[in-house]
């Protein structure tokens, strides 16, 4: 599956360097952010609210059963801020926006229009990867931030409205308030802008390298969607552990 | 970073070119060259590998054996792609599609910033007016026949004002009012700037009519390579029964 781990780094490695290059194709990111914002905000919205919602219903029966309905608030806090905000929104949008860069990019693969691109002596790199990964670099981490308080929002609200649970908003978020840091924050952030990434370079190689027709673009957006899963999980252990070893 | 001297003409040399996909032998040893200025028309059966072989020549693949020279450097040395301008009309069109066609024409000089966007507006217009296609500036690629689609990708060729430029089956979708327009762009194109054409082509009044010589190609071998009069005197069956091939209704009936 990760034959071609060495293409991902050089590919990455070469958008990186064409990264002065991005005054010039603001356009390209302005309209890539836009698109990633309008197709994704209000699943974010729907995604967090649940999650932070369903988080809530399997912990908080058993904290109050044992007296520790006090660390309800900041253990889904920290638990959605660090670990299942930036991966769940991360998965989000490899479905939603790395599919998308595959098969776009696949397409254009396929139909010549790279070659045309090339002929031009218009590197595809420069036109369709950097946009791109500048784009998602932004659009993730910024989602993310978003994401984090709906997430609260949600585990507050069944928190409050479940009857098993019952701990008032004030409770909840005061909790909340003395076990989350600014750092806890910035580091699931930290960890979506890396899966961001991520994301990024896998579906665009996928793309680059599609063969075969119409049938081969589906293969391909497949391939980007599940390998950018598996990195994302993968990248997330690592990071976690780097982390807890820096602070 | 573009330094082009636009009055250099630029001679293609191609020297044993070999190329297979898996058990496929598509190239199997082309050797030939084309004169700064000259019309060159590639002619065979399909599938016979005449886009494999535009496609090596503009170094868009690497051959497995042999060497493409531009003006005695390789294709795949780095800068021969900086020093000459060179353009590929490809038999698909191969217009991007998120673009519109104005955007497609444009696509060169706005990408590599060498005019205003003022200019490029004007340069698009008047040249998508030279193919036939006025007032389409704005149009998406999508809406277009195959045939106007084709014409469109000409017309972004013809902007890079190229030293050198390939046409993988130029008129095969036109209709033959069409083909003679753009067969006289081609030729008006080489007397303006002189530049060096490679025509792949079915179509036979475009490669007697314009071509300076032409290569008949088949099974991955050059068979003749020649003035339009000599491969028209050909001894060879095969190309005589190519140039020659003609839909006899009589022989068809009942
Ligand atoms: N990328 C490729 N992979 C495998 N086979 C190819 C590829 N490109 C071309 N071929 C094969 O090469 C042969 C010649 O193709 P082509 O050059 O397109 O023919 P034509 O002379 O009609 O333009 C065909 O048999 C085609 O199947
Ligand atoms: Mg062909």
């Amino acid at each position: 599956m990760f034959r071609n781990l060495g293409q991902l780094v050089i590919l990455f490695w070469q958008t990186l360097w064409s990264l002065p290059l991005t005054w010039r194709q603001r356009r390209k990111v302005f309209d890539q952010l836009f698109e990633i914002g309008n197709a994704s905000l209000l699943m974010v919205c729907v995604l967090s609210l649940f999650i932070g919602g369903v988080l809530a219903l399997q912990t908080g029966p058993v904290l109050v059963e044992r007296g520790a309905s006090s660390v309800l608030g900041g253990m889904i806090g920290l638990a959605f801020c660090k670990e299942l905000g930036p991966v769940m929104m991360a998965i989000l949008i490899a479905g939603r926006i790395g599919s998308a860069m595959a098969a776009e990019i696949g397409s254009m693969r396929v139909y010549n229009e790279i070659d045309a691109l090339r002929t031009m002596n218009i590197s595809p790199i420069h036109y369709l990867v950097l946009p791109r990964m500048v784009a998602i670099a932004i659009a993730l981490p910024s989602l993310v931030i978003f994401a984090i308080p709906v997430g609260w929002l949600g585990g507050a609200m069944v928190s409050a409205l479940n009857g098993r649970i019952s701990i008032g908003f004030e409770a909840f978020f005061g909790d909340l308030r003395t076990m989350v840091e600014v750092g806890d924050v910035f580091n699931g952030v930290f960890k979506s802008f890396v899966f961001a990434l991520a994301i990024c370079t896998i579906s665009c190689q996928q793309g680059l390298i599609t063969i075969g027709g119409p049938r081969g673009i589906g293969r391909s957006v497949t391939k980007a969607v599940v390998n950018s899963i598996v990195g994302i999980v993968i990248l997330d252990y690592i990071l976690t552990r780097t982390l807890l070893y820096i602070k | 970073m573009m330094n082009v001297d636009a009055r250099q003409n630029v001679r293609v040399e191609v020297r044993g070119l070999r190329k297979r996909f898996g058990e496929n032998e598509v190239l199997n040893g082309i050797s030939f060259n084309v004169e700064p200025g000259e019309i060159f028309i590639i002619m065979g059966p399909s599938g016979s590998g005449k886009s494999v072989l535009l496609r090596q020549i503009i170094g868009l693949e690497e051959p497995d054996a042999g060497e493409i020279l531009i003006e005695n450097e390789p294709i795949h040395s780095s800068d021969v792609l900086q020093k000459y301008r060179m353009a590929m009309v490809f038999q698909s069109s191969a217009l991007l599609k998120s673009l519109t066609v104005g955007e497609n024409v444009g696509l060169y000089l706005s990408e590599h910033q060498l005019k205003t966007p003022e200019e490029i507006d004007r340069i698009v217009r008047e040249k998508l007016e030279l193919v036939g296609l006025k007032g389409i500036k704005d149009r998406s690629t999508s809406e277009l026949s195959g045939g106007m689609q084709k014409r469109v990708a000409l017309a972004r060729a013809l902007v890079i004002e190229p030293q050198l430029i390939l046409y993988d089956e130029p008129t095969s979708e036109l209709d033959p009012f069409m083909s003679v327009v753009i067969a006289e762009e081609i030729l008006k194109l080489r007397n303006r700037i002189h530049a060096t054409s490679i025509i792949v082509s079915h179509d036979r009044d475009l490669a007697f009519g314009i071509g300076d010589r032409i290569a008949m190609l088949s099974d991955g071998k050059i068979m003749q390579i020649g003035t339009p009069k000599e491969i028209k005197e050909s001894r060879d069956p095969q190309i005589q029964r190519f140039i020659h091939a003609e839909l006899n209704a009589n022989s068809t009936k009942p």
